[in-house]
């Protein structure tokens, strides 16, 4: 287990930078396939995520559906741009509340680090309320919105 | 999860919009008419009651009726419930990647298995 963290640059950037004990290839593999995401990428406890489509190349798509069982539920889409295994992703994403929101565009590094991986992922939002919102919402996947809160924009 | 907290959904796509945003920044200054809210934006009065409505509806604010005024306020149950449930999602978004973590180790006992 390891620290996360999270900062915004200038007015429409978000990075967040979180170690694992891992290789780059495995960390990498995890963000890729299918079967490894549904393992981890599901948010609260009770959720899972019945669909995961997954096409880890130039122009493949990515759909996510997240449901609570209970008939609560939403969904992402995106779409590859680059792929360097088992170092580089970059890829367009946003979420549908059903609205979609505005394109979230995302480059996610893993690199050496010690024994393990650091991965890093900038995401690089329309404009400063974009981001803001985003960080509010905490919708963004896998981060830690600990610091944001909804004084952010009150 | 969500259904614990009602309008939830509402709120967070009320909460999508900048006008909005900046309309509920006004109002946690306080109660205000409509007018007043309307002069700082470049906005038809019309156009920005449609934003208080569905701030109303997402239960964001409280309107009341004062003579042919209805000015507006911030419902503070409804910001209590935007901010508990965000505890709540930043306590389940961390879980993903200590997740993570477990699929890591548990790839790294099966790749040990096929190559001994």
């Amino acid at each position: 287990m390891s620290a996360m963290a999270l900062v915004t640059e200038g007015e429409r950037y978000v990075v967040v930078r979180r170690n694992f004990a891992a290789s780059p290839e495995a960390v990498y593999r995890a963000h890729t396939e299918p079967a490894l995401i549904q393992k981890w990428l599901l948010g609260p406890d009770g959720w899972t995520m019945p669909v995961c489509i997954n096409e880890a190349r130039p122009g493949g798509r990515i759909r996510y559906e997240w449901t609570d069982g209970k008939g609560g539920g939403f969904y992402l889409t995106g779409e590859y741009i680059e792929l360097k295994p088992f170092s580089r992703i970059v890829h367009v994403e946003r979420m549908h509340l059903p609205d979609p929101t505005p394109d979230n565009h995302i480059e996610t590094t893993f690199e050496p680090h010690g024994s393990g991986t650091l991965m890093t992922m900038r995401m690089t939002l329309p404009d400063a309320a974009t981001r803001d919102a985003m960080l509010s919402t905490g919708m963004e996947h896998g981060m830690e919105a600990s610091y944001v809160r909804l004084e952010t924009f009150l | 999860m969500t259904k614990e907290i009602p309008h939830l959904d509402a709120a967070f796509s009320a909460l999508a919009d900048p006008t909005r945003r900046a309309i509920l920044a006004r109002l946690a200054l306080g109660e205000t008419t409509v007018m007043e809210i309307a002069r700082p934006f470049e906005m038809t009065q019309p156009a920005i009651s449609r934003h208080l409505k569905v701030l109303e509806d997402a239960g964001l604010i409280i309107r009341r009726v004062e003579g042919s005024k209805r000015p507006c306020r911030i419902a503070p149950d409804a910001i209590a419930n935007v901010d508990r449930w965000l505890g709540m999602l930043r306590d389940a978004l961390a879980k993903n990647y200590d997740r993570l973590d477990s699929v890591l180790a548990s790839m790294m006992t099966e790749e040990r298995k096929e190559r001994p």
